[in-house]
């Protein structure tokens, strides 16, 4: 008895907002608008400001153009490598039992909760020049800090647990059933992972791609403490936003961040495009 | 003798789940591993299939070492208690799994492939399901196509873990009956894993009952039945009634009563009669036998249900044919008898 009187108020409540509801709808749409709207609006509006053609030299400018290619160059490689890494933890994981299994659930989580600023001091650490391998790397030839390749190594770092931590949920609630029936049936452990595991958790990986790509496209602490910082060689697009801007370069610099931006409005799009497919995926197998 | 288990044994951690279990199949025979929850009967199931590996043991089929070989060579059909159906292939893909996962030189054709297909999905009579997702198939339905998908590799063994577990009484009671004549036809030698008592004496043409890792019984449905090993089989096997009684020169001597005993017999003294709820006579009036008062008659049903408190203390349930049980009536005084016990 009680509990139908609960679940009726609960559905009325749902139905029409009371005025405290009101009074958080309205608080959440102004702090938007003042943190997030306003703001991505001002950088259009700023890169737009001093006219069209202004904004297309300075996105054509060489320099920029360097620092797209530079970013793009460097998502290249930190994405597929951690959708390797992203895949191989989630499968070991969820798949398998073994010691020292919830240690390492713990540490794909750190490049989350550990400033990026900290991450890339750490490199610098361990292979600067006065760092803890850094002679032995140069004596090797081999130079990571204030090269292209400590870029793409932050980056890789910092973006680690986006694929993983999309998929460890999904395949712990999917089990092994499926897998174990594939062996019985007489599939290689390929096989199985290509034709049962990797269609199963097809939509979470792309969405888990989607993230790691956004938020790699946009790394700036890590990378700003790796990178020399030399335009038009070692500056991605967020470090150039911020060189051209200290150069007071203000038309320049929103040009290039509306660029990012618009690159992280075309992963928010597609992102919400596949979280409707895989909502309905998830949905379906829970019916399963 | 197709399938020779010896001497296995399994820990979970400290906990042993097997205890130095020996058991066998003939060619062709459908057993059932019976026993409750917790008594190891799906891990050893999964030990036969390669889902899991044995502390100790042996496993042999048709004199070949199973344990050496790893789960996808064993050729093995194994049916999970959820069906783990791959949820993204319709059922006719389901079913040809098995056939595409043979190496290319032992493949069927894809005719070949579409043509076992089809006789598969008619053998589980599913003809028009073919292009159906599991999402899209009853419980009953995804548990055939999951019998076909093993099938489909035709397997020297069949293991079928609680293949009724999740389905409703109705279901569960068609899907019995179709299951055992599937296997009249096709003559595999099949294991099914059950807690449902009534499920294993029903199917198997032997049941293996299992208690806490150890092996309690094994024989067919009859002698389980007709020649309980322990109390524990018994009971397991039915509904049972126990009360103490006194061993004297071959009879039970319970308040008074001498009562027959059935099975083997223990040496005089104290110990603990068991019966069948309808193993009882009930008298009207107070005479030699257990002084009871009648607390409820219920007459809804093929016989009769009689609740009875007895005078010792404590209740018993018999039942007792309808035309007996119309006569009484609660609150009357009785004699309770049962014809027979069993003693451990």
């Amino acid at each position: 008895m009680s509990d139908t009187a609960s679940l009726e108020r609960r559905s009325h409540a749902a139905r029409d907002p009371g005025p405290m509801a009101a009074v958080f709808i309205v608080l959440t749409i102004a702090f938007m608008t003042v943190a997030l709207i306003l703001p991505l609006l001002a950088v259009f509006v700023e890169a737009l400001n001093k006219g069209i053609g202004l904004y297309l030299s300075s996105i054509t400018e060489s320099d920029a153009l360097a620092a797209v290619r530079l970013t793009l160059f460097v998502v290249a490689i930190a994405v597929p490598l951690n959708i390797v890494f992203g895949l191989a933890a989630a499968w070991a994981v969820t798949k398998f039992e073994f010691k020292g299994k919830q240690l390492l659930l713990t540490l794909i989580d750190l490049p989350l909760s550990i400033s990026p600023v900290i991450s890339g001091l750490v490199f610098v650490l361990l292979y600067g020049a006065h760092g803890w391998f850094g002679p032995e790397l140069r004596t090797l030839g081999i130079q990571i800090i204030f090269d292209v390749s400590g870029i793409v190594i932050a980056t890789t770092l910092v973006t680690l647990p986006f694929v993983a931590r999309e998929l460890i949920p999904l395949m712990q609630a999917q089990g092994k059933d499926e897998e174990y029936a594939a062996a019985t049936l007489g599939a290689s452990t390929w096989r199985t992972f290509l034709q049962v595991t990797l269609p199963n958790i097809r939509w979470a990986l792309l969405y888990g791609v989607l993230l790691c790509t956004a938020r790699a496209m946009g790394e700036f602490g890590a990378v700003s403490v790796v990178s020399a910082r030399v335009r038009g060689e070692t500056a991605t697009m967020p470090l150039e936003v911020e060189i051209l801007y200290n150069e007071y370069n203000a038309t320049g610099a929103f040009a290039v961040a509306s660029l990012l931006a618009l690159f992280a409005l075309v992963a928010l799009i597609a992102k919400t495009i596949l979280e409707n497919q895989f909502a309905g995926d998830l949905a379906a197998q829970r019916r399963h | 003798m197709a399938l020779k288990i010896e001497n296995i044994s399994k820990n979970f951690g400290a906990t042993p789940v097997l205890r130095d279990i020996s058991l066998f199949t003939e060619d062709g025979e459908f057993l059932a591993l019976l026993g409750p929850s917790g008594s190891g009967k799906t891990t050893l199931l999964r030990i036969i299939a390669g889902l899991e590996l044995p502390d100790a043991g042996a496993v042999r089929f048709r004199d070949k070492d199973l344990l050496a070989k790893p789960v996808r060579e064993r050729r093995i059909g194994f049916v999970f208690q959820h069906y783990a159906l791959f949820r993204h292939m319709t059922a006719a893909q389901n079913i040809a799994f098995g056939m595409n996962a043979k190496p290319r030189r032992l493949r069927p054709s894809r005719k070949e492939i579409r043509d076992k297909v089809a006789e598969l999905l008619s053998l589980v009579q599913l003809e028009n399901f073919g292009g159906r997702y599991p999402t899209q198939l009853s419980g009953g339905q995804r548990q055939r196509v999951a019998l076909a998908r093993a099938l489909a590799i035709e397997p020297d063994l069949l293991l079928l873990d609680e293949p009724f577990g999740a389905l409703d009484a109705k279901v569960r009671r068609e899907l019995r009956r179709w299951l055992r004549d599937l296997h009249e036809r096709t003559g595999l030698t099949t294991i099914f894993v059950t807690h449902d008592q009534e499920e294993a004496l029903e199917l198997a043409d032997r049941v293996v009952l299992l208690r806490e890792g150890t092996l309690e019984q094994m024989g067919t449905p009859e002698e389980l039945y007709h020649e309980p090993a322990s109390a524990f089989v018994f009971d397991f096997l039915g509904d049972s009634v126990s009360f103490p009684c006194e061993i004297k020169g071959g009879v039970a001597v319970i308040a008074g009563a001498g009562v027959p005993i059935i099975g083997p017999h223990p040496h005089d003294g104290p110990a603990t009669a068991y019966t069948r709820p309808n193993g009882f006579d009930v008298a009207p009036g107070d005479g030699a036998g257990l002084a009871a008062k009648v607390r409820s008659v219920l007459l809804a049903g093929p016989d009769a249900r009689v609740d009875c408190v007895l005078d010792s203390g404590g209740a018993i349930e018999v039942r007792l044919p309808l035309d007996v049980a119309c006569k009484l009536a609660p609150r009357d005084r009785v004699t309770v008898n049962p014809r027979t016990v069993r003693v451990w």
